[in-house]
């Protein structure tokens, strides 16, 4: 029996010893697990932001609600949702040896990742040009302001790291030096970024709107 | 499922991957809606949780394939929702907090 027989025959059935030995975790590969684990560490550390957020928000009377319109931060959620599909089209044409299209798919998620950067950064310059920063909130609570650049800017950083590992992996996947299981690992972490912005955007962004 | 199935499914058309794309931002489009309902803040708390959790699940679920690998599933929801139970200590204290300050009502 050949080594791929044993890895197929390994997916099927665990009943034989030789296949719990040649079975990775939980049928994933190395790196893949890696990601998985940075992606569940990663997760506590939004986690435990989001529920600090909530604890002061909580104890805190008189929460300011600076939010008057929802236009760019609607636009940032669909350009994110957006990117998480296009990265999915570039995973599906790379797992068809499809390398010029999971290349082209792969550049628009970088640059999907990058107008969401852009956007950012034009709402983070309106609040600081109404004299928000991480120390000073005119509209109550410096907590507010704290919080608020902590967390988006945390998620805007990683947005940021995605764009670089994206455009690092796509090259290198189009020269042949990455394989298409690389590309998906770089799509799972986009995916993740993705999925943090659904939950910064009910709790930092729409419970302050305000009426 | 057999690793040829496996191939095909990951090889498929997009389908699957746009209806789910469609679901989230449907979903979203909702957690807007709550926003501009007039609602305790509670009550929009516990709404914009819901549809977050359900987002996350598919997004979890579907775009990064956790629905193909029961084994690593269950081992993420199992680390997620000790991390999340671990965090709720945070959370009873400060309700305690807000009811032992001068404002609690």
């Amino acid at each position: 029996m050949s080594q791929a027989d044993l890895s197929i025959h390994g997916q099927v059935s665990r009943t034989g010893a030789t296949e719990i030995m040649t079975a990775p975790t939980f049928s994933v590969p190395a790196k893949k697990m890696a990601m998985w684990l940075f992606i569940i560490a990663d997760s506590a550390t939004f986690a435990g932001c989001l529920v600090a957020y909530g604890f002061t928000r909580n104890a805190t009377p008189d929460w300011p609600r600076p939010f008057h319109s929802i236009t760019n931060v609607a636009v940032m959620t669909l350009i994110l949702l957006t990117s998480s599909l296009t990265m999915l089209l570039a995973i599906r044409s790379a797992q068809r040896a499809d390398k010029p299209g999971a290349f082209r798919w792969t550049m628009i998620t970088a640059v999907l990742g990058v107008l969401f950067a852009v956007l950012h950064l034009r709402e983070w310059m309106g609040m600081i040009s109404e004299g928000a920063t991480l120390f000073h909130n005119p509209w109550g609570t410096p907590l507010f302001s704290s919080l608020f650049f902590s967390i988006t800017g945390l998620h805007l950083l990683h947005v940021t790291g995605g764009v670089v590992a994206l455009i690092a992996v796509g090259i290198r996947y189009q020269g042949g030096r990455y394989k298409a299981d690389d590309l998906e690992i770089a799509g799972l972490y986009w995916h993740f970024v993705d999925l943090v912005w659904m939950f910064v955007v009910p709790f930092v962004y729409l419970m302050n709107l305000s009426h | 499922m057999a690793a040829a199935e496996v191939q095909t499914h990951k090889t498929g058309g997009m389908g699957k991957d746009v209806a789910v794309y469609v679901c989230l931002l449907v979903l979203a489009g909702i957690q807007f809606v709550i926003a501009y309902q007039d609602i305790s803040t509670s009550q929009m708390f516990v709404r914009m949780l819901s549809v977050a959790l359900i987002e996350g699940g598919l997004a979890l679920l579907f775009f990064m394939d956790l629905s193909e690998n029961r084994g690593l599933r269950w081992f993420v929801l199992i680390f997620t929702v000790a991390v999340i139970l671990g965090m709720q200590y945070g959370w009873t204290d400060s309700f305690r907090l807000i009811d032992g300050v001068p404002w609690a009502k």
